[in-house]
């Protein structure tokens, strides 16, 4: 590497690209939604990926020897899958070297980067913790900017954007930001480019970008949300326009601003003839390291211990016939739903399917009263549709006089601190003895007031379009997406009296990232709205017509219901009830009981995670106590959210209905026999990949480092400027997933198990690039079971390759909830009758 | 009243002991530890809430004054650890527990599965019973012991995650600030001892006869004290020119954060002048000088709140504001009031921190109901350029924080630095001879001549000084620092011996601990020294704690003992000193304390950076530095 001759020079626009690229990509929390944290590198292959984002930026990628060596000797990485994969990686030959290796070698392990030393040289050359000094003011500038809502006062903002504002800030105030006049000049200096500042700081052109890229990485909370501001204003209600470069200017300008303070304008060397010659280059050859594949053979073999179970399990099922159910229900794929429909199942001899929760709607969502609208399908899609509600007889939202401005101004606090000051303490005492709801808390039944009116239609005298955004469907745009939903699905005939559509939603109080706990396949809202517009369509006679032409028979006498159910609380309530007619009346009376019955039994399962309570009294019992974390403000972990996932299953639910999975796989609905073709499936893994996998890779990465790649603790956290949180006051945007999440969550990949022929996947998977890289780089790890002879192929390296359980029993729970109560910890793959 | 007479012993005994059985608890025994806590906790505000009745019917809301211990007693000087109850001690110890309480059985939850659960909650008891010895202290020295405590049981609750930079950073930031502020106190309790020539109880203060008398005779040192007095307040309550701490100090967990900088640490010197009031209000310029501060401090933080975007930094200043009001209402006389307005403040500000994190939900949702677009063209009542300047100013919180760090840290910093010919290996050759100089001076007293003899202490004292910011400055050898740390003391006792007669015993009393934590602590450098040659410097945070645990609280043990941490006899030694200043050796007296702030503030910055922060090994996760 050191003889090649590279020239180094700087474009600006080329390393503002690539930074982008680089930086994290979290939306502002209003639009919290989970993605691959590391997505920069998905063009390569996982393990290559993992080494490089290690080597440059200094990332821990892989949990510790030590610790995959511990899981070894409890017992959760199995010896024969550990064989496998050696040989896999290493050939027949060396396996037992490799073991040796992998068991009880010691190597240097080091999750320091490249990225970092050029800005560290300051101190060490010129005795300035040069962070230090600038990271507190530019924080705040970019924070009183970007600020939703938090300020009383706010920052003078400017059309022409961020360095415009700061312009006017510092040419109309007698005190200055920037102390040097040389700085001064330079701020206003027509023109000046990045490279004009970066040739007085550093000086030696072929160290500019790795500079910048040191600079942006210190706080790359902050640098990665103008990133994405500056791509996605529409993140923000109220926008603002800026640019990672106005933002690296000012930066840049702060440098040399504290660099003058210390030593006088002008009166020190740039930084370029500090720089010592064997300082590596960013992103120079990735040498080879033996203890990266050590990681590599370990993660793998954490992994398939568990994947291996997963598809014995599925080869040893036998599918049931179906008998006629006493109704039919759709829930949304997610992990958490797992469970609830396990209950169902057995409580009220109910069929289920798992589905995006978005019911294959795309549509804008508009509350009465609400002055924008939020996007009600998968974050990917950009709808033309809005849905508008009116009607309503609860607001939306109840003020709280402690969040008031009033109470932080001079006398408005006077008076607030000797009046409802001592409300206050009653608040407190109150919402720790007894919790209940108040106007600070999120509920996923707010989301969309129960009895409104949706205008979801759109026909010739109605046709209305606002924002560009058609008000409603048109009839044939009905039909194309309830085919779409109910053929992805497999339910096409043998429709039951009541269908139930379930979105799905959650409730937190005091949970800065509540977005993240909602309907994913909703942009993280609730499903309701979804759920609600999909019945009212799927009941309309017109429709029915229209999809009776394409072979989905829905007679008559089906009546769809849209409910909500609260994945925090285990709660459920129905819509449009009094539509029903009154032949099933009767029958969605009984199946309510069985619903909450089965939330009973839900909420006890789930309690077993939850250590300070006793999951071992009765479900009624157990239920309110878990309704009430929603509620608690003292609760850091209103539920699990995704932790432990792992699995996807794209197949019939009879092929997984007896398998226990303890509520760590998305389940997705998918009948083969109806789509020979795999167009579907292709649809159905266009989404999985992206929202699964992204939901599985960003537990993965935050639950790893959680230092650098989650969000810490979050019992710090403070809140800035509505966008995000940080620590203390002049800390970084944490990006990622605090600590709090996933506690019980083990690091292992999405493995997504689909039944269908594999010439077929194979045929249909390469169709999207996108998608494809996905799984051929196996960030997602991919395997058929063919639905008739139950063989297994998996996806590796971009091969197919036949696989063989090495699991051969598992084991067998006659009652199932009785085993549940006695453990905490993750349950062994199942089967339970 | 005889039973009860001792139940203020409970409001101290039961968090004491909660404290060591906490210490004895394993971490992840959580349940056993939060009872611990929950129980004790309800024992004190239960027993509060019985005496304050009990007091309220029977004493009908007497002081009672409870003498209790004499720990050191001569015949020019006693230090006695006094108890004393009155309106101002009831409506702090009520609300404080009740508060503390509160947090607690939050906590419990909150703090479910975090590193450091024990350590919590350890400290969390810990500060309670500073916090009701402060509360309760019957004389200045009792204050002062209960006032240090809380200074170092916040220091560790900021400090708490020790992994990361930033809380480190501030945690030591603060520790400067309160560490200045008591400066404020010892000077005070040194000038009250020349004033009534024993240590003076606040039950004494009552008697107006008495103060008014000496007021006649030493105006000056009166007014000195009340600015003294000001200056602990001003330091402990966030006030001008301190008000950049408190912010600062919101780096543990929320509840904590909530509870000592919403509620009760930040009202404090609120307290401190409610306490000594008679002693201060019989004079108009003191009572304008708070005034003064009080109104700026309000001034300035309202603005700086208003500009504040992030929500902590927001209900801090919200609060130093309206603790601003208090100083002007104490000046002002109006205590009933500002009894009241600490009650509502510290109950307001406790559950704005605590449901900070639900503002998100609450204003998005705000924002999306009822957002109207700001208007283009604003209009401004003073002009534009008055009104961007305020921002600007507001923005960047008055440029407070950069003015404690340059103009008051600085200047010692630089002169430190200046001694850079010192190392472990000539330091003794340097010490000893000076020492044996000065020892030799003082047997030959009586052939000095009398300019001479005069200045000695000044001139050994400021050697200590110099020993002081040498060590306050010294970041290559950390034994080095420590050495000259604990040598310091030996110049403080010789300058002492010559200004006049200074018993042996207390050499003893003072050096011994001194001597005892230095050794101590120098063992435990030496041995991390071997453990790891790599990282061992001053230059950056070193994070040892994270391997070396046990090394860490030994080295926490002795730094507490060294800088005269209310366990060693070195902080009755220190009191003993402070009596043997005379009256006009202002200088002298504010040498000294000068050397005991800087060196305590320089004793932690050692501990923080070798033990504290992010971690210098890479083998695992370590967070940014702007984490």
């Amino acid at each position: 590497m050191f003889n090649q001759q590279i020239s180094y020079k700087f474009d600006e626009w080329e390393t503002l690209h690539l930074l982008a690229h680089y930086l994290p990509h979290q939306n502002p929390l209003k639009d919290f939604v989970h993605h691959n944290t590391l997505g920069a590198y998905q063009e390569l292959s996982f393990h290559k990926a993992m080494q490089k984002a290690t080597t440059i930026f200094g990332y821990k990628t892989y949990m510790n020897l030590d610790e995959y060596r511990k899981e070894y000797e409890a017992g959760k990485i199995n010896p024969k899958i550990l064989q496998r994969v050696i040989i896999e990686h290493q050939g027949f030959d060396h396996w037992e070297t490799w073991q040796e290796k992998l068991l009880h070698q010691s190597y240097q392990e080091s999750w320091e980067g490249r990225v970092g030393r050029l800005h560290q040289l300051w101190t060490s050359t010129h005795h300035l913790n040069i962070e230090k000094e600038e990271h507190n003011i530019l924080f705040r500038l970019i924070s009183n900017y970007i600020d939703q809502g938090i300020t009383i006062k706010k920052f003078p903002i400017h059309q022409d954007g961020f360095l415009a504002s700061i312009r006017d800030l510092e040419k109309n105030s007698y005190f200055k930001i920037f102390k040097s006049p040389r700085v001064d000049y330079l701020l206003f200096k027509e023109g000046a480019s990045l490279k004009d500042l970066l040739d007085i700081l550093i000086g030696s052109e072929e160290w500019y970008e790795q500079y910048l890229f040191d600079q942006q990485f210190a706080h790359p909370g902050w640098s990665g949300m103008v990133a994405v501001l500056e791509h996605h204003p529409e993140t923000l209600l109220d926008t603002r326009k800026i640019s990672l470069r106005e933002f690296i200017f000012v930066e840049l300008l702060l440098e040399i601003d504290a660099l003058d303070r210390k030593f006088g304008n002008g009166k020190w060397q740039p930084l370029g003839r500090y720089i010592p010659e064997d300082t590596p280059r960013l992103f120079g050859e990735i040498p080879q390291t033996e203890i990266f594949e050590v990681y590599a053979i370990w993660q793998e073999s954490m992994e398939w211990t568990l994947y291996d179970q997963v598809l014995r399990g599925l080869q040893l099922q036998k599918t049931d016939s179906i008998e006629k159910p006493t109704f039919q229900a759709l829930f949304c794929m997610d992990d958490r739903e797992g469970s609830i429909r396990r209950y169902i199942e057995k409580y009220a001899n109910a069929q289920t399917f798992g589905t995006p929760g978005f019911f294959n709607l795309d549509f804008y969502y508009q509350p009465e009263g609400g002055k924008f609208y939020t996007k009600s399908c998968p974050a990917p899609m950009t709808p033309q549709y809005l849905v508008k509600e009116t009607d309503i007889k609860n607001k939306h939202h109840t003020k709280d006089l402690h969040f008031s401005k009033h109470s932080k101004n001079m006398a408005g606090g006077l008076i607030s601190s000797q009046t409802f000051g001592f409300w206050s303490a009653i608040r407190l005492a109150w919402s720790i003895f007894k919790p209940t709801e108040t106007p600070a808390m999120v509920s996923s039944f707010k989301h969309m007031d129960k009895d409104s009116t949706l205008h979801y239609e759109c026909t010739h005298e109605t046709q209305e379009i606002v924002d560009g955004l058609q008000v409603g469907y048109t009839l044939s745009e009905m039909i194309d997406r309830m085919e779409g939903l109910l053929k992805s699905i497999g339910l096409t005939k043998y429709f039951s009296e009541i269908v139930y559509l379930v979105g799905h939603g959650a409730s937190s109080v005091n949970n800065t990232h509540y977005a993240g706990y909602d309907c994913g396949a909703c942009s993280g809202r609730a499903g309701s709205v979804n759920a609600r517009v999909a019945a009212f369509i799927l009941n309309k006679a017109e429709v029915r017509a229209g999809l009776r032409e394409r072979n989905i028979f829905i007679p008559d006498t089906t009546h769809f219901v849209a409910a909500l159910r609260d994945t925090t609380r285990d709660e459920i309530i129905f819509f449009d009830e009094e539509l029903i007619s009154l032949d099933c009346k009767n029958a969605h009376e009984e199946n309510k009981k069985a619903f909450t019955i089965a939330h009973q039994h839900n909420a006890k399962e789930r309690s077993r995670r939850f250590l300070l309570t006793n999951s071992k009294d009765t479900p009624e019992k157990v239920h309110k106590k878990v309704k009430l974390r929603a509620m608690s403000l003292f609760e850091p972990r209103p539920e699990w959210n995704h932790a432990s996932n792992a699995l996807c299953i794209v197949g019939r639910r009879e092929s997984n209905k007896h398998l226990f999975l303890d509520r760590r796989s998305f389940l997705n609905s998918y009948d083969y026999t109806q789509d020979i073709d795999g167009t579907y499936l292709l649809g159905i893994l266009d989404a999985v990949a992206p929202v699964a996998g992204g939901i599985n890779l960003e537990y993965y990465f935050s639950k790893v480092d959680n230092h650098k790649l989650g969000a810490g603790s979050k019992l710090p956290h403070n809140v800035v400027g509505l966008v995000g949180v940080a620590n203390g006051l002049d800390g970084d945007l944490r990006t990622g997933l605090p600590a709090q999440m996933l506690n019980i969550h083990d690091s292992l990949r999405l493995l997504v198990v689909v039944e269908h022929y594999p010439e077929v996947v194979q045929a249909i998977l390469q169709k999207n690039p996108k998608t494809y890289e996905w799984f051929a780089n196996n960030w997602v790890n991919l395997v058929v079971i063919h639905p008739e002879t139950k063989e297994l192929f998996r996806f590796e390296g971009a091969k197919w390759l036949n696989y063989k359980p090495i699991t051969q029993e598992i084991p067998v729970f006659e009652n199932l909830e009785d085993v549940l109560a006695c453990s905490c910890d993750n349950m062994p793959i199942s089967i339970f009758s | 009243m005889s039973y009860v007479n001792y139940m203020p012993l409970i409001f101290l005994l039961s968090p004491l002991a909660a404290f060591f059985i906490i210490l004895l608890a394993k971490e992840h025994q959580e349940s056993l530890i939060s009872k611990i806590t929950y129980y004790s906790t309800l024992l004190v505000l239960l027993s509060i809430a019985y005496f304050i009745v009990h007091w309220l019917l029977l004493e009908q809301a007497k002081m009672i004054f409870l003498p209790y211990f004499h720990i050191y007693e001569s015949e020019a000087y006693q230090f006695t650890m006094d108890l004393y109850f009155d309106k101002i001690v009831a409506v702090y110890l009520l609300v404080g527990m009740l508060l503390i309480f509160l947090i607690v059985k939050y906590s419990t939850y909150y703090m479910h599965l975090e590193k450091g659960y024990r350590r919590f909650f350890a400290v969390m008891v810990f500060f309670i019973f500073s916090y009701n010895l402060t509360i309760m202290a019957g004389n200045f020295e009792t204050l002062f012991v209960g006032w240090e405590m809380l200074g170092i049981s916040s220091f560790l609750l900021r400090g708490f995650y020790r992994e990361r930079y930033l809380p480190i950073k501030n945690a030591v930031k603060v520790f400067s600030i309160y560490r200045i502020g008591d400066i404020g106190i010892i000077l005070a309790m040194w000038a009250s001892h020349h004033l009534w020539f024993e240590s003076v109880s606040f039950l004494k203060l009552q008697n107006y006869e008495l103060v008014e008398l000496h007021l006649a005779e030493k105006p000056l040192l009166f007014l000195f004290v009340s600015v003294m007095l000001l200056v602990a307040a001003a330091a402990k309550s966030g006030q001008f020119p301190f008000s950049s701490w408190v912010p600062r100090a919101m780096e543990g967990p929320t509840p904590s954060s909530a509870i000592f900088y919403g509620s009760l640490s930040i009202h404090l010197g609120v307290f401190l002048l409610l306490r000594t009031h008679l002693f201060w209000s019989h004079i108009l310029a003191a009572k304008i000088i708070i005034a003064f501060v009080g109104a700026f401090t309000a001034l300035s933080a309202y603005f700086i709140s208003q500009a504040q975007a992030t929500i902590k930094t927001q209900v801090a200043y919200a609060s130093i504001t309206q603790i601003g009001l208090m100083f002007v209402e104490i000046a002002l006389g109006w205590y009933d009031i500002v009894l009241i307005h600490f009650v509502g403040n510290a109950f307001l500000r406790t559950y704005q921190l605590l449901i900070s994190p639900s503002v998100v939900a609450y204003l998005i949702r705000e924002q999306f109901y009822n957002f109207t677009p700001p208007q283009q063209e604003k209009r401004y009542i003073f002009g534009k350029r008055i009104a961007f300047s305020l921002y600007s100013l507001s923005l960047l919180e008055f440029n407070l924080d950069n003015f404690m760090s340059q103009w008051v840290f600085m200047p010692f910093k630089k002169i430190g630095s200046r001694l850079n010919f010192l190392s472990p290996s000539n330091i003794l050759y340097f010490f000893v001879p000076m020492y044996a100089i000065g020892i030799i001076a003082l047997f030959m007293e009586n052939y000095m001549p009398l300019w001479l003899h005069n200045s000695l202490p000044i001139i050994f004292a400021s050697i200590a000084l110099l020993m002081v910011m040498k060590g306050f400055s010294e970041r290559r050898y950390p034994r080095l620092a420590w050495l000259l740390l604990m040598l310091q003391h030996f110049w403080i006792a010789l300058a002492v011996s010559h200004n006049e007669h200074f018993d042996f015993s207390e050499v003893i009393w003072y050096l011994s601990g001194v001597l005892v934590a230095g050794i101590f602590g120098f063992v435990v450098l030496q041995k991390l020294r071997k453990k790891e040659p790599k990282h061992y410097n001053l230059y950056s945070y070193h994070g040892h704690a994270y391997e070396h645990s046990g090394l860490a609280t030994l080295f926490f043990l002795a730094a507490l003992g060294l800088m005269g941490f209310p366990i060693s006899s070195t902080f009755i030694g220190e009191d003993l000193i402070f009596s043997h200043i005379h009256e006009h050796q202002v200088l002298l007296a504010f040498i000294l304390s000068a050397c005991f702030v800087i060196e305590g503030i320089a004793i932690i910055r050692i501990y923080a950076r070798l033990f504290l922060g992010r971690h210098s090994k890479a083998y695992h996760e370590t967070p940014l530095q702007s984490s």
